[in-house]
């Protein structure tokens, strides 16, 4: 009768010890996990800023404005479009 | 030792009053009887509240804030995103910062020291704001100087890269990112993500250790792909821009269709507004005008008059009209036109644009013929482009015409639309007889189209609408070096309350290349008041502008030699009715 209970005892520490260690692997993990999160969370908004700032500075109206105010460009007025016609061979003269 | 002591104290004193044992007795029982009483209350009664307060120290709720969707057009370009932004607010009675501290802060918000204490205290003991929406790097900065009292606020700010070029199409969101206007609000449920949850254990610095129930995923919400081709609907804005200038117009719209799918690859509306900055923005700015506003067409309807009369059997391309001198009365009212001409063939009035040669063919129609084929030409109902608050126009029911209304619908008047359905009506043309739906959204498979008018037809009222174009016609600057085009122009009056003002709306509607259609354009200014106002004039070149440059963009191949486009001499007078 003493022996089982002393094997039970045993057994009850042990028990109570991997509880202790698994509980405390669980928060470890579960930091980690957080942690990941929140980077993963800071990759997507860093992908949506700089999907923003392409798309800002991509657009069209910006475009033009630089090529206008920089390299000193111009759309030209339709009366000033020359279409040249390459021929049937095609291929430039 | 002790029973000694006691014994003699009790020697030493008076006898006790005989109730004194019980009352004490009372009233520690009584004393007893509260502890119980409020331990009842507690464990059983007020249960709940307590545990709710209890778990308050170390559970929090954390809500999981969902992303919206994001707009694009139909290149996947975003026309409208959302990105956290950083809100920092304190409690002025929390908050503790050296004078050090304090300009610190101000430097990283881009203030004053002077100016961020007076913002301190001049809210007294109320919560905050220090600095709203800010990008949150500059939020980690000011976090990082570690200010007692200082807080910051995860929120979503949407952003909208196109600004005014498709401010109307987009439309925007309000609070809580909730769309309020354009495709925001009609695809809310769309764009919108739910937010989520959890539930979590934190210790003593704040950091969660654990989740303690299940957590609800905040659910994001979904991409919308536009069929706004952006290159194009920039090119359709700056155009429109330069021309409502020019002409000193009060607005104008534009919109450019797919021919073959009806898809709306350019919609420009002027005025505008930049929706990233709109908190003094009239809304009569924020309109979608070439969908929730009408106007009388004017000419460019008198290509469909033509075409039930074809149709009906009544005339041909070259059945001659006699324009009886540019004048028609009709009960009370006289039809005029403005340059008067001899008889014109079918061909011609188009040309042309006789109001006289189009009433005259309406009124050899049944009334409930013309009706019906307006009616199936879109006239009358709404477009369903799938864009709030778009409008039917008005075609009033045939049993109510009389004669002289007939003959002014020939030409575009009493009768209302907007300019989406117009372009809608034009794909008949631009096809071989199919009105084909248009849509705001990306459609990867063709659309069929249903049959209103014969290929014959079709191809006939083609071939008139490309002369048109050409010297002698009405619209000679609305010709493309290179591609044959094909158009109406439009002049009408404005009805104003029941009376005709000299004020007008100038239009043109077409599409290129006239032997394979793969646009049709429709631009349309308000009271042009420049000096011209013929549509052949004012919007033509608007046309041909945008035409030209949108087919050269897409690659669309040549179908005329270079050197197609023949202006007449300069100072030429150009015929048109309006």
């Amino acid at each position: 009768m003493m022996r089982i209970n002393l094997v039970l005892l045993a057994a009850l520490i042990a028990c109570a010890l991997s509880l202790v260690t698994s509980r405390h692997e669980a928060r470890r993990l579960f930091v980690e996990l957080e942690r990941g999160e929140s980077r993963a969370h800071q990759y997507e908004t860093e992908y949506g800023q700089l999907q923003l700032e392409q798309s800002t500075w991509g657009m069209p109206a910006r475009v033009e404005k630089i090529a206008r105010e920089k390299g000193r460009m111009q759309l030209p007025p339709s009366t000033r479009i020359e279409v040249v016609d390459i021929g049937k061979g095609g291929g430039a003269p | 030792m002790r029973g000694t002591a006691s014994a003699r104290a009790t020697m030493s004193l008076p006898a006790l009053p005989r109730a004194r044992a019980p009352i004490l007795f009372g009233v520690l029982a009584l004393l007893f009887a509260i502890l119980v009483g409020r331990t009842f209350y507690l464990q059983w009664v007020d249960n709940d509240f307590l545990q709710e307060r209890g778990a308050a120290r170390f559970s929090r709720e954390i809500e999981l804030p969902a992303h919206r969707g994001q707009i694009v057009d139909r290149f996947g370009e975003a026309l409208a995103i959302s990105t956290p932004v950083k809100s920092l607010w304190t409690f002025p009675g929390q908050f503790e910062a050296t004078p050090a501290d304090r300009t610190a802060l101000a430097r990283v918000l881009e203030t004053t020291p002077q100016r961020l204490s007076a913002r301190i205290s001049a809210a007294g003991e109320d919560f905050t704001v220090l600095a709203r929406q800010i990008a949150p790097e500059t939020a980690a900065r000011a976090m990082a100087l570690k200010i007692k009292g200082l807080n910051e606020q995860t929120e979503y700010r949407r952003y909208y890269p196109a600004g005014e070029v498709t401010a109307q199409i987009v439309g925007f969101t309000g609070d809580q990112d909730h769309g309020q206007e354009g495709i925001e609000l009609a695809q809310q449920e769309w764009l919108g993500g739910k937010m989520g949850s959890r539930r979590v254990i934190i210790n003593r610095r704040g950091d969660v250790v654990e989740d303690i129930a299940s957590v609800r995923a905040p659910q994001a919400g979904r991409d919308l792909a536009l069929s706004i081709d952006s290159r194009l609907q920039y090119l359709a804005f700056r155009e429109l821009n330069a021309a409502v200038e020019r002409h000193k117009a009060k607005a104008g719209g534009l919109v450019i269709v797919d021919a073959r799918s009806g898809e709306i690859l350019a919609l420009a509306n002027l005025p505008t507004y930049n929706p990233n900055a709109r908190n003094k923005t009239a809304r009569e700015r924020m309109r979608n005008r070439a969908l929730t506003d009408v106007f009388e067409p004017g000419s460019t309807m008198k290509p469909f008059t033509i075409a039930v009369a074809m149709e009906a059997g009544k005339v041909r391309p070259d059945s001659v009209i006699h324009t009886e001198g540019g004048t028609l009365t009709i009960g009370r009212a006289t039809i005029h036109d403005a340059h008067p001409a001899g008889p014109l063939t079918v061909e011609q009035v188009i040309q042309k644009s006789s109001n006289v040669g189009a009433a005259k063919i309406a009124l050899s129609l049944p009334a409930e013929t013309l009706w019906k084929m307006l009616s199936d030409t879109g006239f009358g109902t709404a477009p369903h482009t799938g864009f709030p608050g778009e409008v039917a126009g008005r075609l009033r029911p045939a049993k109510t015409w009389r004669p002289i209304e007939q003959a002014t619908m020939s030409y575009g008047h009493g009768l209302s639309v907007n300019l989406v359905q117009l372009v809608r009506a034009y794909s008949i043309f631009a096809s071989d007889g199919e009105l084909k739906p248009v849509t705001l959204f990306k459609t990867d498979s063709p659309v069929a189209g249903r049959p209103v008018i014969s290929a014959r037809t079709a191809r006939a009222v083609r071939h008139m609408l490309e002369l048109a174009t050409q010297p002698g016609g009405t619209a000679p600057k609305a010709q493309v070096a290179g591609y044959r085009v094909a158009g109406k122009t439009g002049t009408a009056r404005k009805l104003e309350g029941h009376a005709y003002t000299a004020k007008y709306v100038a239009s043109f509607v077409g599409f290129a290349p006239a032997s394979d259609p793969r646009l049709i354009v429709a631009v349309m200014l308000d009271e042009p008041s420049g000096g011209s106002y013929y549509g052949g004039d004012v919007a033509g070149p608007v046309f041909s502008d945008v035409t030209g440059a949108a087919l050269r963009l897409l690659g669309v191949p040549t179908d005329a030699p270079v050197d197609n486009v023949i202006l007449p001499p300069p100072g030429s007078e150009i015929h048109e009715e309006t």
